[in-house]
């Protein structure tokens, strides 16, 4: 079987990120980006997967700028065997993506797809689901444990209550929560062999998808700053303002 | 000008989530319908059209729709939706489950995690773990969006609306579901509760956690997690608070042992009344703070339990 990994260039986690001046957008300039969390989860289960026999190939994907060949680059040293990037300067919506990406599972044929649940940048987490739905393959979404079996897979999914179960018919997709895995680091070796390892490019164009969006951003603002508090000295203190003057208790 | 809600429930209750849907339905503009979608669930039908606001409840009550799977929910809401100008779901794990696949399958995008409603066609929400705002314009035919219920306050139970009931739906396709582990608690959930306490790496275990329910219990509160704890097997993953778990808004919201992530901030930074305890002064839990209290947590529990 072969396994697909979606992954994408974002914003390293431990960086807060500022809002521009003129409400465009953030200011990414010289901030430290990664592979998204969510997604490298998606890869350490996939090589997971390959290491127990399960899956024969591992192809990352990332639809983006060249700058993403790097993100696919630390795919591969983490033991994914071949990456691709679908090549655009402009920055698309999960819709957008997903099309592509339907493109692509059409021409490669994997038996499964592990994305992220969601981007830590827009915090969509969308497109899973929206691939799922444009290729019609079965769902396992926030998922905290994955077991593959001959033609389905079993996908135990974080949710509001507490866990669910489901089965998936083959091929479907599925998409990762935190505590599916802890994804290991990648070694020298591994970083250097990665450099070996094939990269595709292959131009959005080629895939013959409408790439444009509905949605526009009229602007991007900073969230309400919360005045600073103060320090309580004692517990006594803590209940006596909480009564008294936040009005919380009673 | 018409919205679809798609009620949050769990087939045996509607949840708190669905009235605030309502009344951020009602920012829109024009009719409201209810979609009750599930097995059994009759009784909450009734109860979707008691809030105020709604023109009318829509029933949709067969075995299919028995765990609100995304394959076959999405397909009934592609099926209905086409009459509507916005398709509306809350910010859960059911929401975001099949909602994104509604709008892939009607050719849109979907908004996700709606915290405010500007106009029929523009909307807020939070992205970067709610360290920046953005506003949205949509030029799609049918807006489709999940909304973050804590944001909104509930429509009042003063409506009256008519039930109808409609036979659609059919099996979900390729995915069949095997098992649930739900967590049971008698507490208000974490999405409902007017105060929640919350504990962090700095419980040390699960037992202690005991320290934080004498308090839960006489606040009446519902008792949050950060991924940490989660993460080191103290609690259940249902209730971890932040960017990727749950996103609360209490009246107050009781932080302890908790440093303060950027992650964890994003899911709890809109509670009226912020109390930090934490022994580390410089703790960034503390900037967010309304109150904080510098100490050991084995100290300072007990103390508060026995002074509430
Ligand atoms: C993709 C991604 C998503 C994430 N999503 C979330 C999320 O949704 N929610 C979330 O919470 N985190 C999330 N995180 C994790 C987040 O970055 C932090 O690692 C996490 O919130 C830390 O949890 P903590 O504050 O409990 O632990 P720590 O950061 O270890 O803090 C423990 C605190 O306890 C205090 N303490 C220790 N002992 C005592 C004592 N005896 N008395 C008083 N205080 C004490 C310490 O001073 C310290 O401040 C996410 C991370 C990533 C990468
Ligand atoms: N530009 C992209 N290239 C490849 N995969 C992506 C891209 N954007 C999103 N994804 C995948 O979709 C997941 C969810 O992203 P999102 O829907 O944006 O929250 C991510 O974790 C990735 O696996």
């Amino acid at each position: 079987m072969k396994i697909l990994v979606p992954v994408k260039r974002a914003i390293d986690y431990n960086v807060k990120v500022r809002v521009k001046a003129d409400n465009s957008g953030v200011d990414l300039t010289n901030a430290k980006m990664a592979i998204n969390p969510f997604c490298e989860i998606a890869v350490e289960e996939a090589v997971r997967l390959k290491e127990q026999g399960i899956a024969e190939e591992v192809v990352v994907v990332s639809v983006g700028d060249k700058s993403c060949q790097e993100q696919i680059r630390t795919a591969l040293a983490l033991g994914a065997d071949r990456g691709i990037q679908i090549d655009t300067e402009e920055k698309l919506e999960s819709l957008q993506i997903a099309k592509l990406l339907a493109k692509l599972v059409e021409k490669e044929s994997p038996g499964l797809v592990i994305l992220g649940k969601q981007s830590i940048d827009s915090d969509n987490n969308q497109t899973g689901q929206m691939l799922a739905a444009l290729t019609g393959m079965p769902q396992g979404t926030f998922a905290s444990k994955v077991e593959v079996s001959e033609n389905s897979v079993k996908v135990t999914r974080e949710v509001d209550g507490g866990l669910q179960t489901v089965a998936l018919d083959l091929p479907a997709v599925v998409t990762t929560d935190l505590r599916l895995n802890e994804p290991r680091y990648a070694s020298l070796p591994n970083i250097m062999k990665a450099k070996r390892k094939p990269l595709e490019v292959i131009p959005a164009a080629d895939f013959g998808v409408d790439l444009t969006s509905k949605v526009t951003v009229l602007k991007v603002t900073a969230p309400a700053q919360r005045a600073g508090g103060v320090k309580v000295a004692s517990v006594a203190e803590l209940v006596d303002k909480l009564k008294n003057e936040a009005k919380v208790i009673s | 000008m018409s919205v679809l809600v798609y009620a949050e429930h769990d087939n045996h209750q509607l949840k708190s989530e669905t009235a605030k849907l309502v009344n951020a339905a009602s920012k829109i503009g024009g009719d409201i319908h209810v979609l009750v979608a599930g097995s059994g669930c009759e009784a909450l039908a009734q109860a979707a059209a008691k809030i105020a606001g709604v023109a009318k409840v829509l029933l949709v009550d067969n075995e299919h729709f028995s765990h609100q799977l995304a394959e076959n929910t999405a397909d009934l809401l592609v099926e209905m939706g086409k009459d509507y100008s916005h398709l509306m779901a809350s910010a859960s794990t059911t929401g975001k489950n099949f909602m994104p696949r509604v709008a892939a399958l009607l050719d849109v995008a979907q908004l996700s995690d709606v915290i405010d409603i500007i106009s029929a066609d523009t909307f807020v929400r939070p992205i970067y773990a709610g360290n920046a705002i953005a506003t949205v314009q949509s030029q799609d035919t049918i807006k489709v969006m999940t909304v973050r219920a804590s944001a909104f306050d509930a429509s009042p139970e003063s409506g009256d609306a008519a039930v109808a009931t409609l036979a659609l739906g059919g099996a979900a396709k390729g995915a069949q579901f095997v098992a649930e582990e739900l967590t049971e608690s008698a507490r208000p959930e974490l999405g409902a509760a007017e105060v929640i306490i919350s504990g962090g790496r700095g419980m040390q275990n699960g037992e202690n956690f005991a320290l934080l329910e004498g308090i839960a219990d006489k606040l009446g509160a519902a008792i949050g997690a950060s991924r940490a704890a989660v993460d080191a097997g103290f609690v259940p993953n249902d209730m971890q608070v932040g960017q990727t778990g749950k996103i609360v808004a209490p009246q107050l919201y009781i932080a302890v042992g908790i440093s303060g992530a950027i992650q964890h901030l994003a899911g709890m930074k809109d509670s009226k009344v912020i109390v930090a305890i934490n022994k580390d002064e410089e703790a960034p839990i503390f900037q967010v703070a309304d109150y904080g209290l510098v100490g050991d947590l084995f100290e300072i529990l007990p103390e508060l339990e026995k002074s509430l």
